[in-house]
């Protein structure tokens, strides 16, 4: 279940946000405290969520203390599901 | 000639209750600031940095975030005479010691008497100071004075003169934080009395809002310095609420009638490609009468991009408008006027490339546009000169220069930069443009800069953080700015060369470079490109050749 999360939003990062589509990112690297995602990118990692999972990430929440990396965001959307 | 603590004062005594400031924070409800309420905070500040002992003249770092601590830390400074310079906190990207790096480097030629900061923050801040160095004071926000009503005449700002320096202004980075901007009171005065004539200001109607940051001059001088002192109400949001929500600033608009707002480039392409309809339900955005581009190079696509998202919301095209500003002016040099649109010039790509000429295109040729920054303000006079200072004719590509009264005094503590940047009393920008029909086209940058979304970043800086990096040769490292359409902005490039040649191991000190550069800068590193031995081209003295480095690397992506 987890991994049907994980996948298509690592893909997402890799591919339109950082523009390295052979990237892996792995389920517990941090993805906001390191800058992998930056400020500018997190509204576009919120609106791919909503579109593909039908679940809203706030804007409050679009911070390293709600998730930082794709285990806790994956926590974060099952919970909304 | 008055002072900023005397405008302060007029306003608390003739306009107690009007609204000077609503501060916005995502997830609470707006704050509303009288001209009382902002007088009697900043109060708070002025007696307490009287306790501490510190001296009109001294200069007070201010750390701290988007809020009402910020602002009365600020004014206090003000009506106690000391000089105040707003300081970005640390976010949370950025490495703790790198930051620790940058206000040691402050504090090593700014020479503050006292930082205020949150007591969260204090350890911080105090790690970052030595033995002897100028800092005698932390203060606390929670070791404020108590609130009484302000004794004007015991204040020791009120005994300044208007050539007294009132603030400094930095910009981000090692480089940029070594090269405060000292102006003056006067300097201030002449600047909000030439720009606000310029905009057409009328307090009774203009509402400014803005989400920019105080420690950048755009955010600082036009959504701050001026509305407060020109009694414009401001609505302020917070930088890191608005990149999360952009459609604040379009309903901040909407619900206060604002009718002023400035933005870098990057903001016109940011809001056009991610606001949903959703978030502008009822937003009514007819009361905007000038959205002013500035900070970085204007794009008309920008402009179009933006209008044809909003329209249907009342946004009038008149609304879009242009500006060329630096700290060293206090802000604006030139504005388009806005009774119209700013001036668009196609001209032949290739005479302008080759030539340094902007003449108009010839049928079957490429061409480009370039976006007028309007004219100059009544009190500031613009050059195009040459590399010997003299004059260049109209359409010409030069360096532009500036003389007014609302000029820097110095860059504080820096005589050496001071002297290297102001010739004959004309400031010398680094910056390249052309004159056509008395309007000023800025065309691209002699100094070594790169701006990302509105954000002034020195290649050097960056340069130095590459290398830093194993397997990465030492001074081996060179980083641009390179045009992003889709975003609006510049994108950086670093290029290193690395002893490996093997691809895998190239791609992972490519990775730690991202890494590094992004921890330790205001930026989000993400094109690095890892080569061989050789590859980067020097000058005969042995600097890295930013300009032609790039060239090569555009040449080989088959962009040029």
């Amino acid at each position: 279940m987890t991994t049907e999360i994980i996948n298509p939003i690592a893909k997402f990062i890799a591919e339109k946000i950082l523009k390295q589509p052979n990237k892996v990112i792995t389920a517990d690297e941090s993805l906001i405290s390191s800058g992998l995602i930056d400020s500018f990118s997190l509204m576009d990692l919120a609106l791919f969520i909503e579109d593909t999972f039908g679940v809203r990430v706030e804007d409050t929440e679009l911070n390293a203390e709600t998730f930082d990396n794709l285990n806790q965001l994956a926590a974060l959307i099952s919970s909304r599901k | 000639m008055t002072t900023l603590p005397n405008l302060l004062q007029h306003s608390y005594q003739e306009v107690p209750e009007k609204t000077s400031i609503i501060l916005q924070h995502a997830g609470q409800a707006d704050k509303s600031l009288t001209y009382r309420d902002l007088i009697h905070g900043a109060n708070r500040f002025a007696l307490t940095y009287a306790r501490e002992g510190i001296k009109p003249g001294e200069v007070v770092i201010l750390i701290q975030q988007h809020g009402e601590d910020l602002v009365y830390a600020f004014w206090g400074a003000i009506l106690h005479g000391a000089i105040p310079s707003i300081m970005p906190f640390l976010t949370e990207k950025l490495a703790p010691e790198k930051y620790r790096a940058d206000l040691a480097s402050l504090i090593s030629i700014t020479k503050p008497t006292a930082i205020v900061t949150y007591p969260e923050f204090e350890a911080e801040v105090r790690s970052a100071l030595t033995e002897g160095d100028s800092v005698k004071h932390v203060i606390l926000t929670s070791t404020i004075e108590a609130e009484t009503e302000p004794y004007f005449e015991d204040l020791q700002g009120f005994k300044s003169s208007p050539e007294d320096i009132v603030v400094l202004q930095h910009s981000s980075g090692t480089t940029g934080l070594q090269k405060g901007v000292a102006l003056s009171h006067r300097a201030v005065l002449n600047q909000l009395n030439a720009y606000s004539q310029t905009l057409h200001i009328d307090p009774a109607s203009d509402v400014i809002v803005s989400w920019l940051p105080l420690y950048h001059d755009m955010g600082f001088i036009a959504c701050f310095l001026m509305p407060v002192l020109l009694r414009i109400p401001l609505v302020n949001m917070s930088p890191f609420d608005w990149v999360r929500a952009p459609y604040k600033l379009h309903q901040a608009v909407s619900q206060y009638k604002g009718t002023l707002t400035w933005l870098p480039n990057f903001a016109y392409n940011f809001c056009a490609h991610k606001i949903r309809e959703r978030n502008l339900e009822g937003v009514d955005l007819s009361s905007w009468r000038a959205i002013i581009n500035c900070s970085e190079p204007v794009h008309v696509e920008s402009h179009e991009l933006f209008h044809e998202k909003f329209s249907a919301y009342g946004l009038k095209k008149s609304a879009l408008q242009t500006c060329y500003a630096m700290a060293e002016n206090v802000f604006a040099v030139t504005q388009s006027p806005l009774d119209g649109t700013p001036a668009v010039d196609e001209i032949d790509r290739e005479s302008f490339m080759t030539q340094r000429l902007a003449t108009p295109p010839v049928a079957g040729q490429p061409s480009m546009k370039m976006t007028s920054s309007g004219k100059p303000l009544p009190n500031t006079k613009v050059r195009v000169v040459d590399a010997d200072f003299n004059d260049v004719s109209d359409r010409t590509v030069g360096e532009i220069a500036v003389q007014s009264d609302c000029m820097l005094t110095e860059y504080f503590n820096r005589p050496d930069a001071t002297e290297s940047a102001i010739k004959n009393g004309w400031y010398l920008t680094g910056d390249y443009g052309y004159i056509a029909d008395g309007e000023l086209y800025v065309s691209g940058r002699k100094k070594d800069l790169i701006i990302v979304g509105g954000k002034n970043v020195y290649p050097q800086d960056l340069e130095s953080l590459a290398s830093e990096v194993n397997g990465v040769h030492k001074g081996r490292t060179v980083a641009f700015g390179m045009y992003d359409e889709e975003e609006g902005t510049e994108e950086v490039v670093i290029i290193a060369e690395a002893d490996s040649a093997d691809p895998s191991e190239q791609e992972a000190i490519a990775d730690a470079i991202r890494k590094h550069v992004t921890k330790s800068s205001a930026i989000a590193l993400r094109h690095v490109r890892v080569v061989d031995d050789k590859w980067i081209i020097k000058t005969s003295s042995g600097k890295t050749a930013r300009s032609a480095n790039k060239e090569k690397f555009l040449h080989e992506l088959g962009k040029i």
